[in-house]
């Protein structure tokens, strides 16, 4: 998919569109070129199958499952059996059986009390990272527009903290925050960055804006870059200042990049795990103050597969609706960005 | 902007964009703007290179100045990288670092080799359900790894495959093929097909016309995309922390679980010695191919 496309102008689409066409004209279509397609579509449809398609169809029969274990009301040991959506209540109402056999409010201290916790927790980062992502990302996306000298080491700094695993981004941002490490020293305070509960929260929302923020603003880079000059001229000329410029010239015109990039950012904090879960161990504070709904699904593994496949079944219906709701109502449309590549391409 | 091919080189935009402001700039040469505009290139680099910096100065400087607050090197050490490929402490650094190259090399070529053919008939031909397959892949492509979990734990440990290397070979596909099948999508739109063509009007056969034309066309498009499914196996943590044993587990998961000869104490300088050494690879490609990487990133639109 692109970004590229959505952005292209006019004169870059028209530049390109006649070449193509006279290359590879319609009436070329040869009547096997179905077959061939499906042919050679078949090998990457097929591995996708084995990889997501299984896993999420056996998730979602295994989440209907009990999870073997001691029977709270007979005390026996029972092997699984028919769960019906007792184990989607267990995360969605925090229902636990209590040993009376009583369906109650999961005790604090368990993962089924942490359901709603962890939501919280996963959408203040979103938010967080997402926000400040952007914004800084634009910022760093207009300088590096402007910048004509030193381009070559600005896009070599930027692509930096890209390149870096996040483990090892988590593990350089726990010894900066570490107790006597450089953050505390250069703010001269002596916060426990990955102990307190606010504190480790911003410790893995400051870490995953290092890490993404040259990433969002490459992407916003290359809508901006395909901005005509001479739009701004006719604005200049028009007597617009450089906030009019911005907001009127740049923003709606690197409009479709943005909210594409927004949209991957937003699905894949959503699924955030490695930062939480190495920097503060998948604790801090009271011991679930940065527990993201990835990372409660990795500790119910431990106890029970059939109740964390529920879980990660939730999670993956939810970050499909955010991703619907971005679609249906911002206008993100990706496939149809892609299909008007497509379209100019033929 | 970063070009993908020589042909969009041509079109470029933000060459009039530099010969217009090169203009203004020469009549009014000393404008507040361009000094801020310079402040911000200070500022963007000292944002992105800081916090690596700070990881290799702490990697070369003795266990006992960890805390050490000068901001050049000081104790320069080299002690910290031998600890790290120590395996005394029940670390297994080094044999972390093959799992890895193994890994990544198995997932890039499988991913790569799917994919090519996907990413021809997604960009060249025309197909019932083309669009709902490229939904399809960008859906992929977006999918918590966490949902594939649970599942896989399940049946790697019935088969008795947790441990091996395809229980982390094949999860690992999950994202790397959509990658390479997105990414080379967006390359193979920009090529200039029609030389295929003309090379077939002056008598080439298709073969050749492939073989001549196209594939030294395609070759850096191939190359880069390569590299982002490699990087971004490289980069796996979750899956392969859940799926590896001590045998398999990549160098993502053997630095989170880097344990020091002190209980409750962190080796910090060992940690980040192994960081740089896991970095190496990655800063010397990006440094390298840093143009075609932000062209087949943009193109792609997704973290690798």
């Amino acid at each position: 998919m692109s970004v590229t496309p959505d952005v292209q102008t006019e004169e870059a689409a028209q530049a390109k569109a006649p070449a193509r066409r006279r290359g590879r004209p319609r009436s070329e279509l040869h009547p096997g070129e179905r077959r061939l397609g499906l042919t050679l579509i078949l090998p990457t449809i097929v591995l996708l199958a084995i990889v997501i398609g299984y896993p999420v169809v056996r998730a979602i029969i295994m989440s209907f499952q009990k999870d073997p274990g001691l029977d709270p009301a007979t005390g026996l040991f029972v092997t699984g059996g028919n769960a019906g959506f007792s184990n989607y209540s267990h995360w969605l109402l925090e229902q636990c059986k209590s040993p009376s056999g009583q369906v109650a409010h999961c005790p604090p201290g368990t993962l089924g009390g942490q359901f709603w916790d962890s939501m919280f927790v996963t959408i203040f980062f979103t938010i967080c990272t997402v926000v400040l992502e952007v914004v800084l990302g634009m910022w760093m996306a207009i300088v590096m527009n402007r910048a004509f000298t030193g381009r070559a080491l600005l896009r070599a700094s930027v692509l930096v903290p890209w390149a870096i695993p996040t483990a090892v981004t988590a593990k350089l941002w726990y010894f900066i925050f570490a107790y006597a490490g450089i953050a505390n020293h250069i703010l001269g305070t002596h916060i426990l960055w990955t102990g307190g509960a606010w504190a480790s929260r911003f410790a893995v929302i400051i870490a995953d804006v290092w890490k993404t923020t040259p990433f969002i603003a490459l992407l916003i880079l290359a809508g901006l870059q395909v901005i005509p000059a001479d739009v701004y001229e006719a604005a200049r000329v028009d007597g617009a200042g450089a906030w009019q410029r911005f907001t009127r010239v740049t923003l709606p015109l690197v409009r479709p990049a943005l909210i594409v990039a927004i949209l991957f950012r937003v699905l894949d904090v959503l699924r955030i795990y490695d930062l939480p879960a190495i920097l503060t161990g998948g604790g801090g504070g009271t011991g679930h103050a940065t527990t993201t709904l990835s990372i409660l699904v990795v500790d119910q593994i431990r106890q029970g597969f059939n109740s964390a496949a529920a879980l990660s079944t939730i999670t993956f219906l939810f970050i499909f609706l955010v991703a619907f709701i971005f679609v249906k109502f911002l206008g993100a449309n990706v496939v149809q960005t892609q299909q008007r590549q497509q379209k100019g391409a033929l | 902007m970063a070009s993908t091919t020589p042909v969009t080189e041509v079109h470029e935009a933000p060459h009039l964009e530099v010969k217009h402001s090169e203009i203004t700039r020469r009549r009014a040469p000393f404008r507040w703007s361009s000094v801020r505009s310079y402040l911000g290139i200070v500022l963007i680099v000292i944002f992105c290179l800081a916090p690596a910096y700070w990881m290799v100065v702490t990697a070369f400087r003795e266990v006992g100045y960890t805390f050490d607050t000068t901001p050049w090197p000081t104790h320069v050490t080299l002690d910290n990288f031998k600890t790290a490929f120590d395996t005394s402490l029940g670390n297994h650094f080094g044999r972390a670092l093959v799992n890895s190259v193994i890994i990544g090399i198995c997932t890039t070529i499988l991913a790569v080799a799917a994919g090519v053919f996907a990413a021809y008939a997604l960009s060249r031909l025309d197909f019932p359900g083309k669009f709902l397959v490229l939904g399809v892949i960008l859906g992929a492509a977006m999918f918590p790894g966490v949902a594939l979990l649970s599942p896989l734990f399940q049946l790697f440990t019935n088969i008795h495959w947790i441990g091996q290397y395809q229980a982390l070979i094949i999860p690992d596909i999950s994202f790397a093929l959509p990658l390479t099948v997105y990414t080379l999508t967006a390359f193979f739109a920009e090529m200039p097909w029609e030389l295929e063509e003309s090379a077939k009007v002056d008598g080439a056969t298709p073969g050749q016309a492939f073989r001549k034309i196209i594939l030294p066309l395609a070759a850096p498009g191939l190359f880069t995309t390569a590299i982002l499914a490699f990087i971004a196996s490289w980069n796996e943590y979750l899956l392969a922390s859940e799926l590896s044993s001590d045998r398999t587990q990549p160098v993502t998961v053997a630095i989170a679980q880097f344990t020091g000869n002190q209980p409750h104490q962190e080796p910090y300088t060992a940690i980040m010695a192994a960081g740089t050494v896991v970095c190496i690879p990655l800063v010397i490609m990006v440094l390298i191919l840093q143009r075609r990487i932000v062209a087949g990133l943009t193109a792609g639109g997704v973290k690798g």
